[in-house]
């Protein structure tokens, strides 16, 4: 399975969920794509985003101030 | 009986009214349409009145600080309301409205071009209102290429199998 990493630091609502959209698209069922934001508001945006796309969200953590994501493309 | 898949779920659909076409006013439809594309729901957007201002394709909403006695701009370490009559300067909606484009870039919010771009290209559908067409005195040739025009008929032909149908 191939992962896929998105840098979304420094950007605010929507563009981390916009561009981790767009990036999933280009993958395949089962890939994994990592995201690191800043956006302290994308915790709970991405957690909706993966029971609104059925995508499977793997991990939800924090790194100091660097939020990091793994979802799982259904 | 057959496992129920992605494609016989009715797919989930938004449509939002967009009658304004101030900076500010921009923002709210359009982060909403590319969102909810983003989570997989068919989107319309139907705009009319002032929100037409938004298809066009020189898009260059201005910005005014009369009549919004919410706004207050962060400076100087606190924040700073602006009085109604600072509007009637010269020059001051045009300032207040640059200071808003740099807090938008500044603090990485996406700008209105690249929103709206987004939308095209997440296959939000645009309709534009014929009659304020006419009534303002715009031409199709004004307006961005995407958009499809349509009247109130054709605004509840989209909302009546919406989930969500929001006004702006």
């Amino acid at each position: 399975m191939a992962e896929q990493m998105l840098d979304a630091k420094g950007l605010n609502c929507p563009l981390p969920i916009l561009k981790a959209k767009k990036m999933l698209s280009g993958m395949q069922p089962g890939d994994v794509l990592v995201i690191e934001a800043t956006d302290p508001g994308s915790v709970a945006d991405f957690a909706a985003f993966c029971s609104q796309t059925g995508n499977e969200l793997l991990e939800s953590g924090q790194e100091g101030d660097v939020f990091k994501f793994k979802i799982k493309k259904a | 009986m057959a496992e129920e898949t992605v494609a016989d779920i009715k797919k989930k659909s938004m449509s939002i009214i967009v009658t304004k076409g101030s900076l500010d006013w921009a923002y709210p439809p359009f982060i909403l349409a590319t969102t909810a594309a983003a989570l997989d729901f068919d989107v319309t957007l139907f705009f009319t009145f002032y929100g037409l201002a938004l298809l066009k394709k020189d898009l260059n909403p201005k910005f005014t600080v009369l009549g919004n006695a919410a706004m207050e701009m962060p400076m100087f370490g606190t924040h700073i309301a602006m009085p109604n009559f600072m509007a009637m300067i010269p020059g001051v909606d045009a300032i207040a409205g640059s200071m808003m484009k740099k807090m938008i870039k500044d603090k990485g919010v996406a700008s209105l071009d690249d929103l709206r771009e987004a939308a095209v290209l997440s296959d939000v559908r645009m309709i534009a209102c014929q009659m304020t067409l006419d009534l303002f005195e715009y031409k199709k040739e004004d307006l961005i290429d995407e958009i499809e025009l349509g009247g109130a008929a054709t605004y509840f032909d989209v909302a009546a199998n919406c989930n969500i149908n929001l006004f702006i």
